[in-house]
């Protein structure tokens, strides 16, 4: 597992470069377009995202300890607060879809400095936190598989890898999210560049 | 099923349950506690400074914040602090790639324009 985390650094770490090098040369798009993400809702869902991980990592505890219904019930726990950070993920879309901030046709970045190279942040905007969000969706698909062995006592203190191997992957989503807040929520918050 | 006369280089492997710790290490429920509490005071902090004029320094702190909280997770929620040598470098190895990559390409694109000259 940690071999293929190491891909997925690779995966995610070409879309962090784009990031790095577009927030370089137009820092005023960045930052205006920046403060269109809303900062509370993003701490938000950091937050959210955090407890799932602490849920995920007491999954993992409770395997160890051969305890079935705790292993039950911190996954689904890890279920119901990762289907709350996705949740909140959709409201954002589809508030920024309502504002024409979606790259594309009728994309207008209102009141933005530098507007013509603002798309260029949304486009990383969408395309990181969508792969985020699709990473999470796989990570749902297995946490249902997860449950359902769970229930039926498949875990036990001799064999819980499945439930390590993920929490494994559960955490390193978490990790993902935790560079993309500061980096797409956190631009020039105070205003002063100007 | 008989193995007396079948012999595999797996036979002489103690059958711990969790060889990749390097022992069966199980983390204390407060240690997670612990993290997790550090991480949400961090998420606030972070936000809060991010509000805050620092120029340059905002960029910095913000990556510093992030960078800390990684290392919580990577060291306690995935139990690298607890795990084989093999582990370790594993995970310092994509760090390091990714290091590499951001590293060399950023030089080269945050110094362009700097020797008045076509491609400089």
């Amino acid at each position: 597992m940690w071999l293929f985390l190491v891909t997925e650094i690779m995966f995610f770490g070409g879309l962090f470069l784009a990031y790095f090098i577009y927030r370089q040369w137009y820092p005023a798009a960045f930052a205006s377009a920046s403060n269109k993400t809303n900062l509370l809702i993003g701490a938000f869902n950091t937050t959210v995202l955090i407890c799932s991980s602490l849920t995920m990592a007491l999954a993992v505890h409770a395997a160890a300890q051969g305890k079935k219904n705790l292993i039950v019930l911190f996954l689904i726990l890890t279920l119901l607060l990762g289907g709350a950070f996705l949740g909140v993920k959709a409201y954002e879309y589809h508030d920024k879809w309502v504002h024409h901030e979606v790259p594309g046709a009728n994309f207008e970045c209102e009141g933005c400095a530098d507007a013509g190279h603002a798309s260029l942040f949304f486009s990383l905007y969408f395309g990181m936190t969508g792969l985020h969000a699709t990473h999470m969706l796989v990570g749902f698909i297995i946490l249902v598989v997860l449950i359902i062995q769970a229930s039926k006592g498949a875990y036990t203190t001799k064999w819980y890898t499945p439930v390590e191997m993920f929490g494994l992957y559960w955490h390193f989503v978490d990790i993902v999210w935790i560079f993309l807040f500061p980096l797409l929520y956190l631009i020039d918050r105070s205003g002063a560049a100007k | 099923m008989s193995q007396s006369n079948r012999h595999s280089v797996y036979d002489d492997v103690p059958a711990a349950p969790h060889d990749e710790h390097g022992g069966d290490h199980i983390v204390p429920i407060r240690t997670y506690v612990a993290v997790f509490l550090s991480l949400i005071v961090l998420t606030w902090v972070t936000a809060f400074v991010s509000t805050l004029d620092l120029g340059a320094l905002n960029v910095i702190v913000a990556l510093a914040i992030a960078i800390f909280k990684a290392s919580l997770v990577l060291l306690f929620f995935m139990h690298v602090k607890y795990g084989t040598r093999l582990t370790k470098t594993v995970v310092m190895g994509g760090i390091y790639w990714l290091l590499l990559l951001l590293g060399i390409v950023m030089v080269d694109i945050m110094t362009r324009n700097w020797m008045g000259v076509p491609g400089r």
